[in-house]
């Protein structure tokens, strides 16, 4: 991909970088290998709604930082704040220190200071993004986006090359919404069920979701009655536009910066390539509809045709979208098409997942299955039509903790377990299991290139997501990071393990892991699985992927969605390297 | 053109990739309108690469859906390190290999087959498996690794089988607590960082304050008022809960007013365990020492339930529930009830041993935002049993029905 041809749009173009007052919308490129940064405050206008932005360059998003495989790097970030900051880099390897987490990798960066990320030479390429991992800024605007170009030829070609960050404005403090979240639940959802709703839920389900303290509508947990979805920091009605000539392809890097949503993204009426997951390029599968965990990346091809088309970023619960036009000539518009109805939670999002269409035997861990107790010869059924398919819910322990293993802390943090937690991989994301196109699963992802390890894991373990939507608390294996910031979970250097997160909780987590790449056990060969540094784990169910322990240093592994990581679901995984152990090729390394 | 050229072989050499295994029992559902070679064609276009004409000429190669395993002979499968799989009961009588040319069960480690009936299967000098009407219908296959069986002579002798063992890390993961940073900047430098870390992912806490009822009583024999308020400070577990309500006619003094001071702990998913003292502030004033469970029932109903030991040995209960009825997002229906009981007759305070007093109310609320809600409502108060004739006596009327008027608000 040549320089020329990230064709931006003028407004994100060529502003003043360091200009006091009110924060712009969307970015400028930084790039070369001396970067500055310089993280402020300001007040921020999105639709006629103000609020607080800290942001990076003075704009949010914050400058869209292009690097190139195999340079180094030093990037020098100055805080302007009056509290501590931080920029971790999300998705690129390096050597942990600067990776950019207080606490874990370094002290972060005090108010007036300037910190200089010292980074070798970069070991891979793709689509990436940066944030703050102190406190609760990131949702008030510190996020951007990284392009890596390769150092040979780009395996995707593409006549257009744009960055589509999609996060939420919102005029509240995030330490309200904290404080909000941990009060009342489902203070921001309001489509709850009702006397007067039009969900299809029987008397009967809706008496079993009140016994079971849980509400079905429970997809999100800050929705759009307080965000304002964005597109590059644009509100809807902003008017995002993407300009294309006929017959071009444009290639979209499209970055979920949000804090606490998952976005269904389409083209109505058009078909389109998935080309990159995580910034790796994926052989390329043809969806009309993919679903985007909080910090996950998708490089999408497309070759729109007429005058213009609507990409549609829409809040998982439906409760707003954010819009961009890819647009033949300034101004080209179509019409936005209305949200569709909020999802309900299933049967399968409470870990009990005989009932509904495709028995999932995927991700390839079938250890110890057994398969006694299920009946193999269930009618196929729409998976959604009925939410509960007329399951008789009476008697369920939805809470059997003598199904935990004994290392996972039973106590007042965990009001779930899920019975049957399946691999959920070749699921679509919630809401769009009975869409009548192709939307974009796990098990579509095959990595273009090999995997350069192709060990058998020595060992596998398992990692329980848990929480408590009432109380609002969220950890992994019962315990919250403040019980165990002594007692990181460790891998030896260059171990290979398979690792296996069980979702005892009715949300999907995106669980991320600083420093690494894992291998999802999707069903690709060995040698193909896809490689990501994010991975969501639907309610109910479980996620499996390798890992190669192979970058030494204390990382932190944590569930993206912002207020869920502040509430506890955070550890440090701590990869040891004795001194005599040699160093190992790692990835992207010749 | 070297790496464009490198991918397309690439491609071209692994034609069984994501095939999608989940519709064993319908093989024409996969047969191929488009070959294998043409999706890969596609997929390169897909990419920008350009795909030379004829790429996928018929002789170029021939689509690996076309395989036939009809005659598949099975004679040299070695099933005899295949440790942890029992077939015994497997059926797989409708089950159609022809789309599968190359099988690897390397992955399927522990699997029991207890209930799938592979009746008739033996495990050498088989004649040809019949697989043609084997029913895997609802089955997911999407993750075998299919990628590397050799058709010819399925050897199973050398699948690992054996799961992926569970556990610890080795020794030379080392242990105690991550430090990584300490060499690179100094323990020091990353005290205060570290604390910081650990308050902010989990540590915090959170004072709330609620006026479940505020509200204005209109009734016979003089309109009144009534306050019930809570609130607390802490972190998840533990909190110091506060609670305090009383009531009252206007122009006159107040008929009760409590306050409650009380250690607040977690001992369950929705239930938290408290304890400590009742101050009452009006009449002959005492003390209480308390005992309670407040938290969320089946039902969702809020439930306050306490016991209270006056310091002039006086032990009575109170149980209060609430349930919230959603008529729209935020006009909301809420039935109360609250039964107060008494282990003996306090004349003084005109109680009655056993049951004292019910109340059932019903409040329909407002919620302009969350935090702040109007509501109208009705609510009946009885005097029971012998408190109902200490009422009388007092000349009161031990059943009282109340119109009342509030908010609800929290912050």
């Amino acid at each position: 991909m040549g320089a020329g041809a990230m064709a931006l749009p003028a407004w994100a173009r060529g502003a003043n970088l360091h200009g006091g007052g009110t924060i712009r919308a969307g970015f400028d490129e930084v790039s070369g290998r001396n970067i500055a940064l310089t993280i402020g405050e300001g007040p921020r206008v999105v639709q006629g709604r103000r609020g607080h932005a800290v942001a990076l360059n003075g704009s949010v998003p914050g400058p869209l930082v292009r690097l190139r495989e195999g340079e180094p790097v030093r990037i020098a970030v100055t805080n302007t704040l009056d509290e501590d900051s931080s920029v971790h880099w999300h998705g690129l390897l390096l050597p942990f220190q600067y990776d950019g987490v207080p606490g874990v990798s370094f002290p972060g960066i005090k108010p007036g200071e300037t910190f200089v990320y010292d980074i070798p030479a970069l070991r891979q390429h793709g689509t990436y993004w940066w944030h703050s991992h102190s406190g609760l800024q990131e949702q008030a605007g510190h996020y951007g986006p990284i392009v890596v170009e390769p150092s040979g030829m780009d395996a995707v070609q593409a006549d257009r090359d744009y960055v589509l960050l999609l996060s939420e404005f919102t005029p509240l403090h995030p330490h309200t919404i904290m404080d909000k979240l941990k009060k009342g639940e489902g203070y921001f959802n309001y489509q709850q069920n009702t006397w007067t709703d039009d969900y299809s839920l029987s008397g009967e389900d809706r008496r079993m979701w009140a016994r079971m303290r849980m509400m079905a509508t429970d997809i999100l947990d800050v929705t759009g009655s307080t965000y304002t979805y964005l597109a590059n920091g644009r509100g809807p009605e902003e008017g995002l536009e993407y300009l294309f000539n006929p017959g071009e392809r444009v290639r979209l890097r499209i970055i979920n910066g949000s804090a606490m949503t998952f976005f269904n993204v389409r083209i109505p009426g058009v078909k389109f390539w998935v080309v990159g997951a995580d910034g790796q390029n994926v052989r390329p599968v043809e969806v009309e509809e993919f679903q985007i965990g909080t910090a996950e990346t998708y490089d999408i091809v497309v070759e729109p045709t007429g005058e213009a088309r609507t990409i549609v970023a829409e809040s998982m619960d439906r409760s707003g979208m954010a819009v961009a036009t890819l647009a033949s000539c300034p101004g080209a518009r179509t019409a936005v098409p209305p949200l569709r109805d909020p999802p309900l939670l299933t049967m399968a999002d409470m870990g009990m997942n005989h009932g509904s269409g495709g028995m999932d035997h995927g991700g390839g861990d079938m250890a110890g299955m057994d398969h006694s107790v299920m009946g193999h010869h269930m009618p196929a059924q729409g998976a959604t039509a009925d939410p509960m398919a007329g399951m008789d819910m009476s008697g369920m322990n939805m809470r059997d903790t003598s199904l935990l293993p004994p290392n996972v802390k039973v106590g007042p943090g965990i009001d779930m377990v899920s019975m049957n937690p399946v691999d959920r991989m070749g699921d679509p994301g919630l809401g769009l299991d009975d869409v009548p196109h192709k939307v974009l699963t796990y098990k579509d992802l095959v990595a273009l290139e090999p995997n350069d390890d192709l060990r058998r894991p020595s060992r596998s373990m398992d990692i329980h997501l848990t929480g408590n939507m009432e109380r609002y608390m969220w950890s992994f294996d019962g315990r919250k990071f403040t019980a165990v910031s002594d007692d990181p979970i460790r891998f030896a250097y260059n171990e290979r393990v398979r690792v296996k997160l069980v979702n005892d909780t009715m949300m999907a987590h995106p669980i991320h892991l600083h420093g690494h790449f894992f291998e999802l056990v999707n069903g690709a060969p060995a040698d193909r699985q896809p490689q990501k540094h994010t991975v969501i784990v639907q309610p109910g169910g479980s996620a499996t992927f390798d890992l190669t322990a192979d970058e030494q240093g204390d990382w932190a592994f944590h569930c993206h969605l912002l207020y869920h990581m502040h509430s506890g679901m955070f550890q440090i995984v701590t990869v040891a390297k004795p001194p005599s152990a040699p160093d190992v090729k790692r990835v992207g390394e010749d | 053109m070297r790496l464009i050229v490198a991918m397309l072989l690439a491609g071209t050499a692994t034609p069984a990739f994501a095939q999608d295994h989940s519709g064993h029992a319908i093989p024409a559902a996969q047969s191929p309108a488009q070959t294998e070679c043409e999706k890969e064609a596609a997929r390169q276009t897909a990419m920008g690469h350009p795909v030379p004409e004829g790429a996928c000429a018929p002789t170029a190669q021939s689509a690996p859906g076309d395989e036939s395993h009809a005659g598949m002979d099975h004679s040299q499968m070695d099933h005899s390190q295949m440790e942890v799989m029992d077939h015994s009961a497997m059926d797989h009588s409708a089950m159609d290999h022809g789309q599968m040319p190359a099988m690897d069960h390397s992955d399927m480690g522990g699997m029991d087959h207890a209930t799938m009936g592979h009746e008739g299967m033996q495990s050498s000098g088989q004649a040809p498996l019949d697989h043609q009407a084997m029913d895997h219908g609802e089955m997911d296959h999407g993750a075998m690794d299919h990628g590397t069986m050799d058709d010819g002579a399925m050897d199973h002798g050398t699948m690992d089988m054996a799961p992926i063992p569970q556990g610890p890390p080795p020794a030379s993961a080392g242990f105690g607590p991550p430090r990584a940073a300490d060499a690179i900047w100094g323990a020091d430098a990353m005290r205060a960082s570290r604390d910081a870390l650990r308050a902010e992912n989990g540590g915090m806490s959170v004072f709330w304050f609620q006026g479940d009822r505020a509200e204005y009583r209109a009734r016979e024999g003089g309109d009144g008022y009534l306050w019930d308020v809570q609130g607390y400070y802490g972190s998840d577990l533990d909190k110091f809960w506060f609670k305090s309500e009383g009531e009252g006619t206007f122009g006159e003094s107040p008929e009760s007013a409590e306050i409650q001071g009380l250690w607040s702990h977690a001992i369950g998913p929705w239930w938290d365990l408290q304890a400590g003292v009742r101050q009452d502030l009006t009449g002959p004033e005492r003390t209480h020492a308390v005992l309670g469970v407040q938290g969320l029932a089946p039902y969702m109903f809020e439930v306050d339930a306490a016991a209270f030991l006056s310091t002039k040995g006086d032990l009575t209960a109170r149980v209060e529930s609430e349930l919230d009825q959603r008529i729209t997002q935020r006009l909301i229906l809420q039935p109360r009830a609250e039964v107060n009981l008494s282990a003996q007759d306090i004349p003084e305070l005109g109680v009655g041993a056993g049951l004292d007093s019910v109340e059932l109310g019903l409040r329909l609320r407002y919620e302009y935002v969350r935090e702040f809600a109007p509501y109208v409502g009705v609510e009946q108060e009885w005097k029971v049993g012998q408190s109902a004739d200490y009422a009388s006596l007092a000349g009161e009327d031990p059943s009282v029905t109340n119109y009342v008027v509030g908010v609800r608000f929290w912050f």
